[in-house]
């Protein structure tokens, strides 16, 4: 029987009494009373613990791993939405222990922020690591790109057994990036060739071409490859093997992030891999909340794209056709979306210019107009706020099919005003 | 009504390795704005080892991280008398961040090393160990109330030579110090201010315009523009926290 952890639970319960999510108050007391709770029970994980980071994809990626991982038979724990820090890794595992504070699991998949990974992998090194990309997001909290790359080396170089790394970003691929890892198998994903247009970087937004140098070829003892993407279905090559599989999941960079998962889980489980149930388990993956769901409103759809990086927002605009769709941009700047709002200066909006936007809310609804103004697209309604907004935008657009762009806090917002209309998991 | 359309050309510096923060905004607001005016625009992008054009009506440079601005220095160098000649020609220029310091007479790292300017401003930059970052409020007796967003850790001193662009109603602007913003010679405009800073700030837009028309044509009659979005934009911002 552990003692800090019958606390914790009870503080924990009593925090969800009182309506929070029960995660940061329980995460903070745990980590003060029993400072060593997290490293001691991650360590009794037979197959250690794995961590997922990067700017854009985290969430969808950890999913994807933890299904992919299921169905090799293993028994994973995983950090919910919105709990990757430190303190909300403790919390999960508060939740999920026993009583003397054992817990039910083979290997842990944490998907953890750039920052607080670097904390998190100073108490509890990773077995296995994945970093899916660096890009500009949150440049106010971290303070430039080549500095956020720098987090995430750290987080690779404490990572004990092997490290899988997007070939395609060219700050995670380079020389610089890869030579201070001393895991012995240093593995890689990314798009063929053809693909590559359709994943434009930040770097190559205004024909910028002076790339770090890139890590050579030998760095990488394996490669899993995006070959093909076609309407729902992606073809993947590993294994000197070319793999097609239906997807769930919409929106061309969640296939990407398939790729990368593919290539974790392949690292993790080795020879004795299975791959036909692997692949099964992928086309079962439902998209993450807010990462191109499709809510159904009184029998028509209405689809929440979560945006919050210039390239993220350009890919989302170029994966999702903006025909016969209605189109509603939601922009706050909590401290959650990031303060500043240059990104959307660093995206281009053409594509909306001929069917307009229909409403445009969140906080920053009119930085977010005046960004259209300059791309000359039309904007019929501007109201900041988003239970208004939400409200009209579903009554004046009532059978046509609807998609609306949002950051992160302006979702947490839609998503409560659709809970009102329709079952909608709300993440508190 | 003239028979051809005037045509002004703006120049970006180095839009390769210093472009950051939404530079391309400032770009897009000269350029609609111009043509809304009723001008021809032609946008030149210019970077390291391009030839710099003869017939240049505005300057625009911008930010960039600490690689972008080493890729960049040796070429900027040798162009830098040419810059000065068009400033004292009285050409339009608007450097953000990373090419404003680069528009002084140096930044000396924290580490002590030293990365020189072409001195068109007379400023010095100094790397601290503190990030400026946040919502930026400033009050300019020329432009009125300039609002964006600042993040740098350089910071800026100016001399005898220059006046700052604004003073500060929030935030912490050149140096955290001494209350200034940003720095003027004669048509030429420095400032830590992105966000993007045009279009939340059309009278500077409109200001860098009108001196390029009436040095190339010797007039300048504005259009009435909406700007209702960027004036809704600018009293959010101006109430959001730092």
């Amino acid at each position: 029987m552990s003692y800090s952890v019958l606390a914790g639970k009870a503080i924990q319960r009593v925090a969800r009494m009182r309506g929070g999510s029960g995660s940061a108050l329980p995460g903070l007391i745990i980590e003060r009373i029993d400072p060593g709770f997290m490293k001691r029970t991650l360590d009794q994980l037979p197959h250690g613990v794995v961590v997922i980071s990067g700017t854009n994809g985290k969430t969808t990626t950890t999913k994807m791993v933890v299904a992919l991982l299921e169905s090799q038979g293993l028994r994973v724990f995983t950090n919910r939405t919105g709990s990757n820090f430190t303190r909300g890794v403790a919390a999960a595992l508060l939740a999920d222990v026993d009583r003397s504070g054992k817990l039910d699991a083979d290997i842990a998949v944490l998907e953890l922020d750039e920052a607080h990974a670097v904390h998190f992998v100073r108490m509890v090194p990773p077995r296995y690591s994945l970093f899916l990309n660096v890009l500009r997001d949150q440049l106010d909290r971290f303070g430039e790109i080549d500095a956020t790359a720098k987090l995430l080396q750290t987080i690779a170089v404490a990572t004990t057994d092997g490290v899988v790394i997007n070939q395609d970003d060219p700050r995670l691929a380079s020389q610089t990036f890869t030579e201070a890892i001393s895991a012995p198998d240093i593995r890689s994903y990314g798009v063929s060739e053809h693909l590559h247009e359709q994943f434009p970087s930040d770097d190559e937004m205004r024909g910028r071409d002076t790339k770090p140098a890139p890590a050579p070829h030998n760095t990488f003892a394996d490669r899993t490859e995006l070959r093909a993407i076609d309407g729902n279905q992606a073809t993947f090559y590993f294994d000197d093997t070319e793999h097609t599989v239906s997807l769930e999941l919409k929106g061309i960079y969640n296939i990407q992030n398939a790729a990368a998962a593919l290539a974790l889980v392949r690292l993790i489980v080795g020879s004795e891999i299975q791959t036909a149930a692997m692949l099964n388990a992928l086309s079962d993956v439902r998209p993450a909340f807010g990462r191109g769901e499709t809510i159904e409103i009184d029998g028509h759809p209405v689809e929440l794209v979560l945006v919050k990086t210039p390239s993220g927002f350009r890919l989302s605009l170029a994966s999702f056709d903006p025909a016969d769709t209605t189109v509603m941009i939601a922009i706050n700047d909590n401290y959650a979306d990031g303060r500043d709002m240059s990104w959307l200066w660093d995206v281009e909006f053409e594509s909306l210019r001929a069917a307009g936007v229909d409403t445009v809310t969140g906080i920053r609804a009119y930085d977010m107009a005046l960004r259209l103004q300059y791309d000359l697209v039309d904007v019929s309604r501007v109201e900041t706020a988003i239970p208004a907004a939400v409200s009209d935008f579903l009554a004046r657009n009532h059978s046509t099919p609807k998609r609306i762009f949002c950051t992160y806090t302006a979702m947490l917002a839609i998503r409560r005003e659709l809970s009102k209309r329709t079952q909608v998991e709300v993440v508190a | 009504m003239s028979e051809s359309p005037k045509t002004l050309h703006i120049v970006q510096l180095y839009p390769r390795d210093m472009n950051i923060y939404g530079d391309w905004g400032n770009t897009l607001t000269l350029l609609r704005r111009a043509e809304w005016h009723g001008y021809t625009v032609r946008v030149t992008d210019y970077n390291p080892g391009d030839t710099f054009p003869d017939d240049v009506d505005l300057v625009i440079g911008g930010g960039g991280q600490d690689s972008g601005q080493s890729k960049i220095h040796d070429d900027l160098m040798q162009l830098g008398d040419r810059l000065k000649n068009l400033a004292d020609d009285d050409v339009p220029m608007l450097m953000i961040c990373g090419m404003y310091q680069l528009f002084g007479h140096f930044f000396k790292t924290k580490d002590g090393d030293t990365m020189n300017g072409i001195g068109l401003f007379d400023i010095e930059t100094h790397g601290s160990d503190q990030r400026l970052i946040g919502n930026i409020v400033t009050q300019s007796d020329t432009f009125g109330t300039i609002v964006g967003y600042e993040n740098h850790s350089g910071l800026t001193y100016l001399g005898k030579h220059v006046q700052p662009l604004a003073t500060i109603q929030r935030g912490a602007g050149n140096n955290g110090q001494d209350n200034t913003e940003g720095a003027v010679y004669r048509n030429v405009i420095g400032t830590y201010l992105h966000g993007s800073l045009l279009p939340k700030n059309p009278a500077l837009a409109d200001w860098l315009i009108e001196q390029s028309a009436m040095r190339r044509y010797g007039d300048f009659t504005p259009t009435v523009i909406d700007d209702r979005f960027a004036e809704h934009a600018r009293a959010v911002a101006i109430k959001r926290p730092r």
